[in-house]
């Protein structure tokens, strides 16, 4: 069985060789057809993974409420050229959005930057003055020593936890924990921590959390204050916080909660007119990109099903010239005791060598493509088993089916016409 | 006198042959077979009521002239077509009436085909043309390629076997071909017009080779327009407007005319 399967095969290629050139071309829609599938897929795909990596990285269960600087009228902004703007959300509003929502978890966040020095290593950073729960609502792992708490809070202690790059940064030998650096000017802290590193998307304020030196938030205000100033503009700000996270126990009321949340916010005299906060839903934005996924992968199929599509016509129209062209051999053979099933086969056979000869060096070429742009255009890819399967099976497949006819058309010739045939 | 005695010898083993024929098992059989091809309105009587028989050993050469009936008969002989009316026994079994599968078996595993134009394959060596028909039988392994083998050296190729048909001489092509129709035990061979592609001294040389096989008991049965090629075999039938005008048994016609047709 495996060794007839085996003379087929080699008949089959036997056959393909009488005409290497036109065997080579029809082999080569199959090749270009399935490459391009599967390199496509794989370019599509590794855009839309680093996409809903990072909406996931942003928590599926999460609303996070920023503040924006509101857009100025030019009256507003020449009112208050000398005075400090004061936009955002507020330590209060915190407290408001915990009793309306007694079930999340809510985390206030300050982030400022500040110059960080540690003996002759410094760098310009980004300190996030911020709350215990803060860890457990960004999913983030202490990898040394311990994380903020309770007490750190009440005592306005001058403690820090260090990103994993940060931490690299200012202490390229050492064990940072128990070590003291200099944030700002003046102010001691004392290291009590690393965090594990994360290699996350930046967020909006421009940084990764792997760099940011992480502080308790009433330390934050006691130090540094809530006025910052805007050295783009030359002019004083006044946020008391850059962002509430609120993280809700499921999926399910992430809805629910953010359009409470954006009710409540534009119910307040100082937020009304005045857009001067964001909400960002991850769960939305990742439901919008897997629907964006789906589309682009359905448009993709169909492409690809075209480009496939024409591969095979070219197989079947090679495979209708090839009977054509070996009446004579099918006559011979008939007479030599094979039946249509064999004629069939034969041809069946021959239809499946080329689609699939196109279809695993398609499949070389395909992978090989996103390899190149991975390493050459830093774009990420990713290719997927299920795609590849895909794209070879279909070109196989559809190559024997486009044959199916041809072989059928052999099979059914007169032996006695097949004989006399040229 | 030695020499007349010899000649005596081989007269009478012919004539024994001959003689014998009513004793020897019929292979192939025509029952009042008819091959009409119906074109339009006309009705074209290609065989018109054939009976004859085919026994084993026979060397049958079938003559007529050009639209006498003698493809259409070659084609029904040889499980490629089958009768309008009337029974073709092949073995004892009537062939007939047998749907496309079973026919393509008979062909396979009763028939010897030998073609004007060889034939042969041409994407494979003169080894796996030799093995096409057992590999239809589902009987190709170590043994198909030993009888290969055998044939091939018995035809006078056995060193050719890697090579492929266009390498070969005309005679040496029709060669392959014997052996090939040889590769399955067939009842009989069926040639048509087997030399007609070759020059005399090849055709002397095929002629040859049949000559050579028989003493296996091979039955042959050939299709000639070359009353040359018809004379070498034992009897010759000769068919008209589809039908059979007369079977001249060419041994005994040479003897009772003293040697002059
Ligand atoms: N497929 C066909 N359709 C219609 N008529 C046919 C067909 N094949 C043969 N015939 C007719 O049947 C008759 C016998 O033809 P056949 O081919 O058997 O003759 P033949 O003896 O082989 O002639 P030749 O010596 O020229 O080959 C002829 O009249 C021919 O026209
Ligand atoms: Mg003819």
């Amino acid at each position: 069985m495996i060794a007839d399967t085996m003379r087929m095969v080699k008949l089959g290629l036997k056959s393909l060789m009488l005409h290497k050139l036109r065997s080579c071309l029809t082999t080569a829609g199959i090749l270009f057809g399935v490459a391009s599938v599967i390199a496509m897929l794989a370019v599509g795909e590794g855009a839309s993974a680093e996409t809903l990596k990072q909406y996931r990285e942003m928590g599926v269960t999460n609303v996070l409420l920023r503040s924006q600087k509101p857009e100025e009228t030019q009256q507003s902004s020449a009112s208050s050229m000398m005075s400090t703007l004061s936009y955002g959300l507020f330590y209060q509003e915190a407290d408001r959005i915990q009793n309306l929502l007694p079930q999340a978890t809510v985390v206030r966040v300050r982030e400022f930057q500040r110059p960080v020095m540690r003996g002759e290593n410094w760098g310009q950073t980004m300190i996030i003055g911020t709350e215990v729960n803060f860890l457990e609502v960004t999913n983030m792992k202490v990898h040394e020593g311990r994380w903020l708490t309770e007490l750190d809070q009440q005592r306005q202690a001058n403690v820090c936890v260090l990103g994993e790059r940060l931490a690299r940064m200012l202490f390229p030998l050492e064990n940072p924990v128990g070590k003291t650096i200099l944030v700002g000017i003046e102010d001691r802290f004392e290291i009590i921590g690393v965090l594990e590193y994360q290699g996350r998307a930046a967020s909006p304020n421009g940084t990764t959390l792997d760099q940011c030196g992480f502080i308790p938030m009433t330390s934050s205000r006691r130090r540094f204050g809530d006025t910052v100033r805007n050295p783009l503009i030359n002019r004083w700000e006044q946020v008391e916080l850059h962002e509430i996270k609120v993280k809700l126990p499921s999926t399910a009321e992430v809805e629910g909660a953010a359009a409470v949340l954006d009710q409540m916010l534009q119910g307040e005299q100082v937020h009304r007119n005045k857009k001067d906060y964001e909400i960002t839903v991850p769960l939305e934005l990742l439901r919008k990109a897997e629907a964006t996924e789906r589309m682009f992968n359905l448009v993709l199929a169909v492409i690809a099903s075209i480009s496939l599509l024409v591969g095979d016509i070219g197989i079947m129209n090679v495979m209708l010239a090839t009977v054509t062209e070996r009446t004579r051999e099918i006559g011979i053979r008939r007479a030599l005791g094979a039946k249509k099933k064999h004629i069939v086969q034969q041809f069946l056979v021959e239809a499946g060598v080329l689609s699939a000869l196109g279809g695993l060096v398609g499949v070389g070429l395909g992978m090989l493509v996103p390899y190149g742009i991975e390493k050459y255009f830093k774009q990420p890819t990713d290719i997927q088993a299920p795609h590849v399967m895909l794209a070879f099976g279909i070109s196989a497949a559809v190559g024997v089916v486009f044959g199916l006819y041809p072989a059928w058309r052999a099979a059914n010739m007169d032996p006695v016409e097949a004989l006399r045939h040229e | 006198m030695a020499a007349t005695a010899a000649a005596g010898a081989v007269a009478t083993d012919e004539d024994a042959r001959v003689t014998q024929s009513a004793e020897r098992t019929i292979i192939a059989e025509f029952v009042d077979v008819h091959r009409h091809y119906v074109m339009g309105k006309n009705v074209v009587k290609a065989l018109n009521g054939i009976s004859m028989q085919v026994r084993k050993g026979d060397y049958l050469a079938i003559m007529g002239r050009s639209g006498s009936g003698k493809s259409t008969m070659l084609n029904i002989l040889g499980g490629l077509d089958r009768p309008t009316t009337g029974e073709y026994r092949v073995g004892g079994r009537d062939v007939s009436k047998l749907n496309d599968d079973d026919l393509s078996d008979v062909r396979g595993r009763e028939i010897g085909f030998i073609f004007q134009s060889f034939n042969l394959i041409p994407q494979l060596t003169v080894l796996e043309n030799l093995e096409v028909p057992l590999f239809y039988q589902g009987r190709v392994g170590r043994e198909s390629r030993a009888k290969a083998e055998y044939l091939a050296e018995r035809v006078g190729l056995g060193k050719r076997l890697e090579h492929r048909p266009l390498e070969l001489s005309g005679g040496q092509q029709q060669r392959v071909a014997i052996a090939r129709a040889l590769m399955n035990d067939p009842l009989f061979l069926l040639a048509d017009e087997a030399t007609g592609n070759l020059d005399s001294n090849t055709e002397k040389e095929i002629l040859d080779l049949f000559d050579d096989l028989r003493p296996d008991g091979v039955t042959i049965v050939i299709v000639t327009h070359n009353p040359k090629v018809a004379e070498r075999a034992d009897q010759t039938l000769w068919l008209k407007d589809g039908q059979v005008e007369k079977l001249v048994n060419n041994r005994t016609a040479v003897a009772a005319n003293g040697g002059h047709p």
